[in-house]
């Protein structure tokens, strides 16, 4: 690991100040940075701990929305009775990342912001484009297996990890930003994260020295909400693809619908497409086949994950079927 | 927090906190791990390294109650913060229930990864009597949780054990689970 010096801060403003300084970096449950600065691909030269700030509180919001701090761990989240009742595909996502102990120590704003876990972002041998600006991208004709069908670019087909950012995607959370100049200013996620295109190194819209404070959650739509994750293994897994769906049903056909996948682009992937193939729609299995080719109807595999395309659609209609409890039926 | 500066490169830490109920006052270059800082600062080598790079589980400790990896933290962070490591779970000679139930079920074969899955079973049995849900209950709004074998396995699932002594492992915590659920 590369030598830095080390600050805490105990106030925004302070924060704000540390971090304006060239090679800072904030740190906050550290799981993912330390990770990444014991293999070097992650070089500060000065860290500001943020992990003191007063920004752990759930807190109810009068729209019936729930506002998180950025510094709560990833666990109490997770534990949290509100969240569980009212948001629990949310609760769900975050159960199915990392471990008991990391999610005890890993934070809210830290997920978000963590790093993609191709293997060639891991590998300081190997050509990336997202660690050395310029290099190539080892990927795109390396084992990928693991990596993007959507969204991708020639320079970057790396995917987002996280869970919890897909159901806050299907939720429509808010990213609240604390700006250098102590002014806040919101972000819905879909805009938050950028896609690779020719700068796969830039991941959001965060300027230099903000620092995420919350996350904003409107109030739940009405329906069931269902997180789904399929993974090579059965727990403490990254997910091949995982499925956020929120439906709501009357008579037997669609009145609400939210879909997001996790795992198949670089940011958290809202489908526009596959909802509006579902709403007022009849609740059958025929329907959701069509949501699925629509969610997919511009996916490209690059070889080893071509069959990550066939497995979205799969994994969608078995969700949203689970989730709106009719329509079971077998694929065609 | 103050900083001196030794060298022109490495700038050395001041932290002080609690290792088993003991104050400790601490110098170290701010890029040791809180597990460098156990074993090679305070030579409390019962807490393992193994992967570095919290996957194995093998490192953990409480920090205020909770399980934590601690080769994924950096010891200057946690300034009056409480920890615990395998060798302050009991006083003296006595044995934690959970260590007496990993003898009594021979819940190890090399024992290399045993201080960790201790530690780590502390802390789950207290998240479990929190009513935390995990991956695999049925329904996350639940406020009652039953330690099945299936949740202890999941919740469980941050500590490796290369000997495979897993079903023993899920013995020994069913067996203090149903004493601490109670």
């Amino acid at each position: 690991m590369k030598p830095f010096t080390y600050e805490r801060v105990t106030d925004l403003r302070a924060a704000t100040a540390a971090v304006s300084r060239t090679g800072a970096k904030f740190i906050s449950g550290g799981t993912n940075l330390l990770d990444l600065m014991k293999l070097e691909i992650e070089q500060p030269t000065h860290l500001v701990d943020i992990s003191r700030l007063l920004l752990k509180q759930v807190e109810d919001l009068p729209d019936g929305g729930i506002r998180i701090g950025a510094q709560a761990t990833n666990s109490e989240v997770a534990g949290d009775p509100r969240v569980r009742a009212r948001y629990p595909a949310l609760a769900e996502a975050l159960l199915a990342g990392a471990s008991g102990q990391l999610r005890n120590k890993a934070s809210i704003g830290g997920n978000l912001l963590q790093r993609t876990r191709c293997s060639y972002f891991y590998d300081t041998a190997a050509a990336c484009n997202k660690r050395t600006p310029g290099a190539g991208c080892a990927a795109l004709r390396g084992v990928n297996r693991i990596h993007a069908i959507l969204g991708a670019s020639d320079a970057c087909i790396a995917t987002h990890p996280s869970d919890m950012a897909v159901v806050m995607s299907a939720l429509e959370a808010q990213i609240e930003l604390l700006e250098p100049n102590q002014s806040i200013r919101c972000v819905a996620i879909d805009d938050f994260y950028r896609l690779p295109g020719s700068a796969p190194h830039i991941e959001t819209v965060m300027r230099p020295g903000e620092m995420i404070t919350g996350v904003v959650l409107p109030p739940p739509p009405p329906g069931r909400q269902l997180y789904r994750k399929v993974r090579d293994r059965a727990s403490y897994e990254f997910a091949l693809v995982s499925v956020a769906v929120i439906i709501a049903t009357e008579r037997e056909t669609i009145t609400t619908a939210r879909v997001a996948f996790g795992a198949v682009a670089h940011k958290p992937w809202r489908s526009i497409d596959a909802e509006a193939a579902l709403k007022g729609r009849p609740a059958t299995f025929a329907t959701y086949q069509a949501a699925a080719n629509a969610a997919m109807r511009s996916a490209a595999g690059y070889g080893h994950n071509d069959f990550k395309i066939e497995l979205a659609k799969r994994t969608l209609c078995r969700t949203l079927a689970d989730a709106a409890q009719i329509g079971i039926g077998r694929p065609t | 927090m103050d900083t001196v500066t030794k060298s022109p490169t490495v700038a050395i830490s001041h932290v002080a906190l609690t290792v088993n109920g003991q104050p400790q006052r601490l110098e170290l270059d701010p890029r040791t791990s809180l597990l460098d800082a156990l074993r090679e600062h305070l030579h409390l080598t019962g807490t393992k390294k193994g992967c570095d790079h919290g996957q194995c589980g093998a490192c953990t400790v409480l920090i205020n109650d909770r399980r934590i990896n601690s080769c994924l933290t950096l010891a200057v962070m946690h300034e009056h913060d409480d920890v615990v490591t395998i060798e302050g779970l009991s006083a003296a000679e006595a044995l934690h229930p959970l260590q007496a139930a990993f003898i009594e079920r021979d819940a190890f074969q090399c024992g290399y990864c045993t201080p960790g899955q201790i530690c780590s079973a502390v802390g789950m049995l207290a998240e479990a009597k929190a009513g935390w849900p995990s991956h695999v209950t049925p329904d996350v709004a639940s406020r009652q949780i039953a330690l099945s074998d299936a949740e202890i396995r999941e919740r469980m699932s941050g500590n490796i054990c290369r000997c495979a002594a897993y079903p023993n492992i899920v013995a020994a915590i069913r067996d203090v689970a149903e004493e601490t659920l109670r």
